[in-house]
């Protein structure tokens, strides 16, 4: 059969390859009859993705129509139609019975921080993918979903990344009545996003992205604001500005590794692959965001070697919320628990330094000299 | 409803199944578990009862215990990048010792593919692989930009190192005349 054939960094072919075979009893073959070419795609065809193998076939987004099962697949026949979604899920491990199909842990041998991924590479599980005549569907009990009656191919097909990704990029945002959204990438992820922003009642929606062409067909097909950050400024102030000074109450990250706009990320990241890929897009979601607002990433990042992991912070589907404290509003309740012994803060305390040893001091502290914990200085 | 064609805040409330998902428990931390009414004891040891035969060689994280019970079995480890791979799996996904040999890897399969090619008496048509033919024909001007560049450098790389050799001699006699 017909397959994409990975060759090395920018270099793909179609080529011959054996059929696809059924390994396991819940597997199922499908013909393949629509699959896309996603941007994610775009990081494994620029040789960012470790463990990207010469000789492996892409695409994690694809419909099919069955043409084989296995033993154990109850819930198919031969000559249904399905969508199938990009990660492979048992619907059995602890991660599949909490609803986190895209986190299971029985698809992917390779890695522990994502789940397996049609045509994703091995570090993703080492699937071949969809951009062939055929495909192999693991766990075929679960995924694959029949296609609703006269729905369009083309619709269905981005149902397996497109569509979901945007809506949870939307959903993980926590958006409430009348937030202001920002959307970081006008791709199709990031118009989606931006799209069901309003499904989840958001009072303003702006999408920033450097293509015109993606930022006119955001604006109509959104119905958002639409911005182009190499005319803006400084993408940050700029939000700013538009928002009284406050920042988006909601900022989305659908760029990811691939992001344009800094010239420090570019180099690290895409040049010399010391990072995984550029972190542009996440450092402006958290700059843009206002005090106590949320970021939700949906823009892939590449595994562990960013400065921070933030792609294992993507894949492993991981909640952050963080905040200095407001000192104002636990006060009251602290000092009871100081007044009933409840805590004794002042244990903490291990070194006492006379103010004209200021020096020392912060030497001791900051290089962790002399089991130094809490040193308090006395004038 | 009107597409937006120039930035102007609209009225949401216009726009189709605006607010429909609005649900004062969509809230980031809010418990997966109760969200999707779980029901079952999500155990973290139960397994899928079949277990896909492994009768290739699969690498594996050293941060789970045992192969997933179904895996891919395309492109097992093969030649140098094989070895260097098997290499990468016995450090944990914690380190760069981990996923840098991987790039490594990758980048020598990429020769490995090519002498695979030759090896089956074919010559890859790298042009073509890398498309070519659409950048010729939809960014022409950039694109002969670009090949002039690297050409050039590449000439003037030649050049250099051809020069560089022949002149050392005379170079290291200079700098001694003249300090
Ligand atoms: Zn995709
Ligand atoms: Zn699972």
């Amino acid at each position: 059969m017909l397959a994409m054939e990975y060759r090395g960094p920018k270099r793909v072919r179609a080529v011959q390859k054996p059929m696809p075979e059924i390994k396991h009893p819940q597997d199922a073959i499908v013909r393949v009859l629509r699959t896309c070419i996603c941007g994610s795609d775009l990081h494994l065809y620029n040789g960012n993705v470790p463990d990207t193998r010469v000789g492996s076939t892409f695409g994690h987004e694809f419909i099919g129509e069955v043409v084989e099962i296995g033993s154990e697949v109850t819930k198919l026949k031969t000559g249904d139609r399905v969508i199938v979604p990009f990660n492979i899920a048992c619907g059995e491990c602890h991660f599949c019975r909490q609803g986190m199909f895209g986190n299971c842990h029985e698809s992917n041998t390779e890695a522990t921080a994502v789940g397996g991924i049609f045509g994703y590479s091995h570090t993703a599980g080492g699937y071949d993918g969809g951009q062939a005549e055929y495909a192999r569907v693991p766990y075929a009990n679960v995924g694959p979903t029949i296609i609703p009656e006269g729905m369009d191919l083309d619709d269905a097909v981005l149902l397996t990344d497109v569509v979901p990704t945007g809506y949870q990029a939307a959903e993980m945002a926590g958006i409430q009545p009348n937030d202001t959204v920002v959307v970081f990438g006008a791709g199709p992820v990031g118009i989606m996003a931006a799209r069901c922003a309003w499904l989840f009642g958001a009072g303003r929606v702006i999408i920033i992205d450097k293509q015109d062409y993606r930022l006119e067909f955001a604006r109509n097909y959104s119905y958002c604001e639409a911005y182009n950050f190499e005319e803006i400024g400084d993408p940050v102030v700029f939000i700013k500005k538009i928002t009284d000074w406050m920042g988006a109450d909601v900022v989305i990250d659908a760029v990811g590794a691939e992001a344009a706009g800094s010239a420090m990320q570019t180099i690290t990241g895409r040049k010399l692959l010391l990072q995984a890929g550029s972190a542009t897009a996440v450092h402006w979601a958290i700059n843009s965001v206002k005090k106590g607002g949320v970021v939700s990433i949906v823009g892939v990042y590449g595994p562990t070697d960013n400065l921070i992991p933030i792609g294992n912070v993507l894949n492993k589907g991981l909640t952050i919320r963080a905040n200095q404290a407001s000192v104002k509003r636990l006060l009251p309740r602290l000092i009871e628990h100081i007044q009933n012994g409840t805590l004794n803060p002042k244990g903490l305390i291990t070194h006492r330094i006379p103010l004209a040893e200021v020096a020392d001091g912060y030497r001791m502290f900051s290089a962790k000299l002399d089991n130094c914990i809490k040193p308090v200085m006395i004038p | 409803m009107e597409p937006n064609v120039v930035n102007t805040p609209i009225d949401p409330k216009q726009i189709p199944g605006w607010g429909v998902d609005a649900d004062p428990k969509n809230d980031p931390t809010y418990p997966m578990r109760a969200r999707m009414n779980v029901t079952q004891d999500p155990d973290p040891k139960h397994r899928p009862d079949t277990l896909q035969p492994v009768d290739v060689e699969k690498l594996r994280s050293i941060e789970r215990p045992n192969i997933t019970a179904v895996y891919g079995t395309t492109v097992p480890p093969m030649g140098l990048s094989g070895a260097i791979r098997r290499l990468a799996f016995k450090y944990s996904e914690n380190r760069y010792r981990h996923w840098l040999p991987l790039i490594v890897a990758d980048r020598v399969q990429v020769v490995e593919g090519i002498l695979d090619d030759l090896v089956h008496g074919k010559v890859p048509n790298i042009w073509a692989e890398k498309g070519y033919d659409v950048e010729w024909k939809h960014n022409r001007s950039a694109f002969v930009t670009k090949m002039a560049t690297i050409a050039a450098v590449t000439a003037g790389t030649i050049i250099w190192l051809n020069s560089g050799s022949k002149n050392k001699g005379f170079r290291r006699r200079d700098n001694q005349r003249r300090y």
